[in-house]
């Protein structure tokens, strides 16, 4: 009887014992929102595999429409968003989401300072990767046709009139067009590529009524003619399909959807051999890139108790533990920020942006207004209803009304 | 009945009346009569993986202590209703005034957001409503003379279109009609034009909305129609017939006037639905060609602008249109309701 009742001990010691060493303990709930891309996956499944409280993670491309709302309640509905520099301005606009430096000390001894967003020396989000926009083209139609990979998007155009004159592809160029955010998003790559500046020094007031303005938009009406003509519903999910396909040619895609970018069912071996990645384009004759950089990273909510925070931050920190990335898969997914990465082959696009000097997208707090007021106005301009300078000034007017509102103007 | 009686019958749907309508459109007024209190900014020094700068932002505790001490916001007054936004009366004046003729005025107001969702409503509206009226009550005359054997299967495959969730029903036809789609590629042979597509055009997406308009609500029409006609007193057809009658005349003279309170009802429910069209614009990614005055407000409210104070003049400003609409059919109601007594 003895014997079972000591060898009864010594599993449940061990089992203990593995437990702790292994596993992620929490002791309260965590709930994360955040978008759906493969490394967010990943990070959502790593969160999820903490014991002893529930994680629950809610991943979709609305997040940003919910996780002010579900982060402003109290006790808040989500304990910790994954935001990228776009989307954190809400969240600090609206005073929600907590400085982390206590927890830092406590629990974060894996973090490298380049991974610590401060604001006003305070840790207010921990980013795990940096992502840009770069081209994604094919190289087996560009040797074919003896073109050289564009460097700038003048090379880009001329390589997309070239393709179509072969007749390879009909609409050789891709891009996320789709009225809105994405729509704004190409203009701010572009308008910066032409030396623009959103707003007037320090303060709120809008300055995108200048030159760079409407070259910037000339640049985007020149490169839809190159466009599948249903451009404006395009966002970057159907742009992937239409490459997937093999019908774009050259786009400027985001380096966290093209490194799986042919993974998918059905994709034809001629796509998967030929994708190739390079580096941002700049244009106009500039030197700065026309992309912005963006990083991804998680914050932890105000409206929670500290024991919430504690294990959120404790979860989170499981999600992107450096070895994650020893898992070839997850190390492709992304441009990781963790210790230890090396750059993969899916990474030179986004690794080319940071060397060239890309801008980060602005954290300012009406940034997002003046981003919405493009992505509203600019529809009108690519469908040839009005003019560049027409196109400009009622964003700024749209902007202004907004600004207005929100207590910035 | 006695007042007393119809007091105590009326009170529940009265409470619920005032907490669940009139209590939220007095908070939509009050918070569309405020905005957010000036934000307090100041410069501070951020960093993230790609090094630190001096930005401007938000002094989160100076700015709490002005909301503390006046929590509903700035009072503005009017000042959103006429932003550039909404009614946009600086915009408008201007456009008056440099305006060659009704076309151009027409023109240059739909570039303003408000107008342009206006617009887009109130064609959505004064075309699909009529549009289903008529062909509900067409399909509702087939089916009734259909042999009784067929009618029930006829019956399920004609309200099918109403049971599709609106959302999910406009994202597979946005695929469909697609220049790769089916029905896109359909159009494209039919009309021997290799680069013509749906969504690529106002025109095309303006019809194709109002199509989709009509082919989800027919069913609604057609139902009550056809439980309509199952009430046609049989005598009056007769003796009609007797007097020699035609199948046309028959409808004009007795079945359409027999259906006429069905038909106001009908109206009436399809032309609040319709001005409040929502779902397609977003399944069929539309908002380049096509917006609404719903789409404007969840467009206002989602995103991470999130303009509460925009959300809620949009809302009254709609409430209003609505009132405007209906008051027509209601005002015929009130006379014929005076009449009878």
């Amino acid at each position: 009887m003895n014997l079972i009742k000591y060898t009864f001990l010594i599993t449940s010691f061990l089992f203990f014992l593995i437990k702790n060493s292994f596993a992620c303990e929490i002791k309260a709930r965590v709930s994360v929102v955040g978008n759906e891309f493969p490394a967010i996956q990943t990070v959502g499944a790593g969160a999820k595999k903490c014991k002893g409280a529930e994680v629950k993670t809610n991943l979709t491309a609305d997040h940003q429409k919910i996780n002010v709302a579900g982060m402003s309640s109290e006790p808040a509905e989500y304990t910790s968003a994954i935001v990228a520099n776009t989307s954190i301005v809400a969240l600090l606009n609206n005073d929600l989401i907590r400085p982390l430096d206590d927890l830092v000390k406590k629990h974060g001894s894996k973090l490298k300072k380049n991974q610590l967003i401060t604001i006003n020396d305070k840790v207010m989000a921990v980013a795990f990767m940096a992502n840009a926009q770069h081209l994604v083209y094919r190289k087996d139609i560009l040797e074919k046709l003896n073109i050289s990979v564009p460097k700038t998007y003048e090379e880009m155009l001329s390589a997309a009139k070239k393709i179509r004159t072969s007749g390879l592809a009909k609409n050789p160029i891709g891009g996320a067009y789709k009225a809105g955010w994405n729509l704004a998003q190409e203009f701010n790559n572009m308008f910066i590529g032409y030396g623009g500046k959103h707003f007037k020094g320090n303060t709120p007031e809008p300055n995108v009524k200048s030159d760079a303005g409407k070259k910037a938009l000339n640049m985007m009406k020149s490169l839809s003619e190159y466009m599948n003509p249903d451009f404006l519903t395009h966002d970057s999910n159907a742009t992937n399909a239409e490459f997937r396909a093999g019908n774009v040619i050259l786009m400027n895609m985001w380096g966290s959807r093209a490194a799986t970018l042919t993974d998918a069912d059905g994709v034809s071996d001629a796509v998967k051999k030929g994708m190739d990645i390079a580096g941002p384009m700049t244009v106009g004759g500039g030197d700065i890139p026309a992309s912005t950089l963006f990083w991804d990273g998680w914050t932890v909510a105000k409206k929670i108790s500290d024991a919430e925070a504690e294990a959120t931050f404790i979860a989170m920190m499981n999600a992107i533990d450096p070895s994650i990335i020893k898992d070839d898969k997850v190390r492709k997914q992304a441009v990781w920020l963790l210790d230890g990465y090396t750059p993969t082959d899916a990474a030179r696009g986004v690794f080319a942006a940071a060397k060239m000097n890309t801008t980060p997208y602005p954290m300012l707090p009406y940034a997002g207004l003046m981003h919405s007021a493009i992505g509203a106005e600019i529809a009108d301009f690519m469908q040839g209803k009005e003019n560049a300078k027409k196109t400009l000034s009622d964003i700024e007017d749209a902007y202004r009304a907004a600004a207005k509102e929100k207590g910035f103007l | 009945m006695k007042h007393k009686t119809f007091f105590w019958f009326i009170l529940p749907t009265f409470l619920a009346m005032l907490i669940f309508i009139f209590l939220p459109i007095i908070s939509v007024v009050l918070q569309s009569i405020h905005t957010p209190h000036e934000n307090v900014l100041i410069t501070v020094e951020n960093c993230d993986p790609f090094g630190c700068k001096k930005v401007t932002s938000i002094d989160h505790e100076a700015t709490k202590k002005l909301n503390q001490s006046d929590p509903l916001g700035k009072f503005v007054g009017l000042d959103i209703y006429f932003d550039r936004g909404h009614l946009a009366i600086e915009k408008f004046k201007l456009i008056w005034n440099n305006s060659e003729n009704i076309f151009s005025f027409i023109k240059s107001l739909s570039n303003l957001p408000f107008y342009k969702a206006v617009f887009f409503t109130l064609t959505f509206t004064f075309t699909v409503t009529p549009t289903m009226l008529l062909l509900g009550l067409l399909i509702a005359l087939g089916v009734n003379s259909i042999s009784k054997k067929l009618r029930g299967i006829v019956i399920f495959f004609s309200l099918l279109p109403m049971i599709v969730t609106p959302l999910i029903g406009s994202i597979i036809l946005f695929w469909m009609i697609d220049s790769r789609g089916i029905i896109g590629n359909l159009i494209q042979w039919l009309f021997d034009d290799p680069n013509l597509s749906l969504k690529a055009s106002t025109t095309l997406t303006w019809i194709m909305l109002i199509v989709y308009g009509v082919w989800h609500a027919i069913p609604f029409s057609f139902i009550v129609f056809y439980a309509g006609l199952q009430t046609v007193p049989k005598d009056q057809l007769e003796s009609a017939k007797i007097d020699g009658a035609n199948k046309f005349e028959e409808v004009i003279y007795i079945i359409i006037p027999h259906l006429m309170p069905l038909i106001t009802f009908v109206t009436l429910m399809q032309l609040m639905d319709n001005f409040r069209v929502f779902e397609p614009i977003v399944g069929f990614s539309a908002e380049a060609h096509a917006t609404s005055l719903s789409w404007i407000i969840f467009n206002d409210l989602g995103g991470e602008t999130r303009q509460l104070s925009a959300a809620a003049t949009s809302s009254i400003l709609t409430i209003i249109g609505v009132i405007i609409l209906l008051s027509p059919v209601l005002l015929r109601t009130w006379k014929d309701f005076k009449f009878k007594k």
